[in-house]
């Protein structure tokens, strides 16, 4: 059981985003798609999560293609955090949570005890009736994952593991709410699920990610374990500015930018 | 840590409790708006004179069957379904552009099905008599609903661009397809002859009085309906306000959804203006209130706006009747004149939104 893209090529509008991608996102762990600012992370994540077609590839879940799936078929099967999300509406963080339960059975009383624990678990307890557009910058971040959280909150159901597409998920949280919200992730892929994040954050992709694919001009240039893909040379290459990858003892790769200057 | 308050089960900032309450009390409102409407008009038959006489068992007096039944019941029954045809019809259009603003009146949708039913009384004689009789008293509506559905089906097209609506491209839009509507309206309108003119004019301006079982029973089924298919559409408008690609990552048929959106409104604003011709602000003004009470969860705020607007739709009739009596308004002034400070308010509160 994985989620496997293969040899996908992306066009959006008249451009060529991605050039044969490949990627295998095991399950029970957590994979991150690193890489520079347009280098088609968010792309990739939209393919995989079947809401934009390639144009050649396959992408299959738990053994499943996805193309023709129906949505709510698909719903079942994984959650999407979106890179950015606005809202039109005064909707309660409660009521925003509430959506992502569009497609999943459930009476009442149940459904609103999920969608407490769900805004509890992103740390946002005493949120619930507040207004979606009052909430700051990463308190509304955390009330999206809540959103995606209750959709496909049992990680394994019959069997199959589910999957949580996350694209910077920890892009608005201080430092303790990234800490927290990785391990929210880390523990629903330890519990079976399968967990695919877009970062920026290198740090926390080496203490977080079990998996680790990493981008650039649309094209994958490493796949593998972190220790191989976070590797000073590579980085550097990639992100065009010196990095230098050390150890912490316990808590594993370390990062840090070379200078001030590129 | 669960956010429930103990006693009910309920969690806070699930305001659906607020919409089913609200509900309740809207249905009151509009009974007893009917009751007062029935009972109030030029003949000055009045609505307990009449109740007291059926619960004693005596026979109505003619004239009073006569006003009740052929004149002021088939108004009131307009004014319902008109009112909540204009407030359903501005709440779907609302969620489907993501946008407090869009109107059926205001972005031409109305203004189609004006050009539609104008089509349809003006040149309607010169279609091959076989198929008038078949489209019958329904040539009128169906007219009215084909011209807003290509209203609507235009503006979505310019507004709406890869799943994101542009409020200013949606204003902008609709301006300008109002105007080249009511232009071509006025092509059309020259070759009437003069009773259709009398009668298109007050129409234009929106009005109640031309209401007949006729004309109620022509536009009726199409209104009836398409509200019937709007509380279909509450789960899917309430994932739109997400946006269109987290609506299908929920799960939602986002197409399906939208087609819905567009079919639904344009066949009440198309039936409602077959009745009454072009009311403003009630489709802006009711479910602007409404998410106001009660939030903007649709499943509520689509049955809702069904009532308010009816209730609404009959005090600004009854409103119309009076000022002048014997003589009458034309309704439309009536709710621009209360809607149209309204609708500033509405857009000044929302100046962030729009602004950005
Ligand atoms: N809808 C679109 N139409 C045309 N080009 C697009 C579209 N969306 C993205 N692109 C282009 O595709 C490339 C990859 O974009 P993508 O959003 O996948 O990058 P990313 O790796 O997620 O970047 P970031 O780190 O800034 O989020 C960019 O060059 C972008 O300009
Ligand atoms: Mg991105």
């Amino acid at each position: 059981m994985s989620l496997i893209a293969r040899d996908i090529h992306l066009r959006l509008g008249r451009t060529d985003i991605l050039h044969g991608v490949d990627l295998t996102a095991p399950v029970g762990r957590v994979t991150a798609i690193i890489g520079p600012n347009g280098s088609g992370k968010t792309s990739l994540l939209r393919a995989l999560a079947g809401e934009i077609v390639p144009v050649s590839g396959r992408i299959a879940l738990n053994g499943l293609p996805i193309v023709g799936m129906r949505p709510e078929v698909l719903a079942g099967h994984r959650a999407v955090l979106p890179q950015q999300s606005a809202i039109s509406f005064p909707f309660t963080a409660a009521e925003i949570v509430r959506i992502g339960l569009t497609s999943v059975a459930g009476d009442q009383i149940r459904q609103g005890a999920l969608i407490g624990e769900a805004l509890a678990a992103v740390g946002l307890p005493g949120h619930a009736g507040r207004l979606y557009q009052e909430l700051s910058g990463g308190e509304q971040q955390r009330v999206q994952l809540a959103r995606a959280l209750v959709q496909v909150w049992q990680p394994v159901v019959d069997g199959a593991p589910r999957w949580l597409l996350l694209d910077e998920p920890v892009s608005s949280l201080d430092i303790a709410h990234q800490i927290a919200v990785m391990r929210l992730a880390a523990d629903y892929a330890r519990r079976g699920g399968g967990v695919v994040a877009v970062m920026h954050d290198l740090n926390l992709t080496g203490m977080f990610a079990d998996h680790v694919l990493l981008m650039r001009g649309g094209r994958a240039m490493a796949e593998g374990a972190p220790a191989e893909v976070l590797d000073s040379a590579l980085l550097s290459d990639a992100y065009g500015c010196r990095l230098r990858v050390g150890e912490v003892p316990r808590a594993g790769v370390w990062l840090l930018p070379h200078s001030a200057t590129l | 840590m669960v956010a429930l308050d103990a006693p009910r089960g309920r969690l806070a900032g699930d305001r659906r409790h607020l919409g089913r309450a609200l509900a309740a009390w809207l249905t009151l409102l509009l009974l007893a708006v009917s009751v007062l409407s029935l009972g109030s008009g030029a003949s000055g038959v009045s609505a307990a004179a009449v109740l007291t006489d059926w619960a004693a068992g005596r026979d109505l007096a003619e004239i009073d069957r006569v006003v009740l039944f052929d004149i002021r019941l088939p108004r009131l029954l307009s004014g319902v379904l008109v009112g909540a045809a204009l407030a359903v019809s501005g709440a779907v259009m609302q969620g489907l552009f993501r946008n407090p603003l869009a109107d059926p009146g205001l972005l031409g949708v109305s203004a189609g099905a004006s050009l539609g039913a104008i089509s349809a009384i003006v040149l309607g004689g010169l279609l091959p008599p076989s198929i008038a009789a078949l489209a019958g008293w329904h040539l009128v509506p169906l007219a009215a609903f084909a011209g807003s559905w290509v209203a609507m089906i235009v503006l979505y097209g310019i507004a709406t661009r890869q799943g994101r609506t542009s409020v200013a491209t949606m204003l902008l839009a609709g301006i300008a397809l109002a105007a080249m509507i009511a232009a071509l309206s006025g092509l059309i309108i020259y070759r009437a002859n003069d009773q259709q003119l009398r009668d298109l004019t007050f129409w234009g301006l929106g009005s109640l009085a031309g209401a007949s079982w006729t004309k109620l029973g022509a536009a009726a089924p199409i209104i009836l309906a398409a509200l019937a298919v709007t509380p279909f559409l509450a789960r899917g408008l309430n994932g739109l306000a997400l946006g269109e690609a987290a609506a299908a990552h929920v799960g939602l048929r986002v197409q399906r959804v939208k087609a819905g959106a567009i079919l639904s409104a344009a066949a009440a604003t198309g039936a409602a203006v077959a009745i009454s011709g072009g009311i403003g602000f009630v489709g802006i003004v009711v479910p602007h209130l409404l998410r106001l009470l009660a939030g903007p969860d649709h499943r509520w705020l689509l049955v809702n706006s069904g009532l308010l607007g009816a209730s609404v739709l009959i005090a600004a009739d009854m409103i119309s009747r009076s000022v002048v009596a014997p003589a009458e308004l034309p309704i439309g002034i009536v709710t621009a004149m209360i809607g149209g400070p309204f609708f500033l308010w509405v857009l000044l509160s929302n100046r962030r939104v729009l602004d950005a």
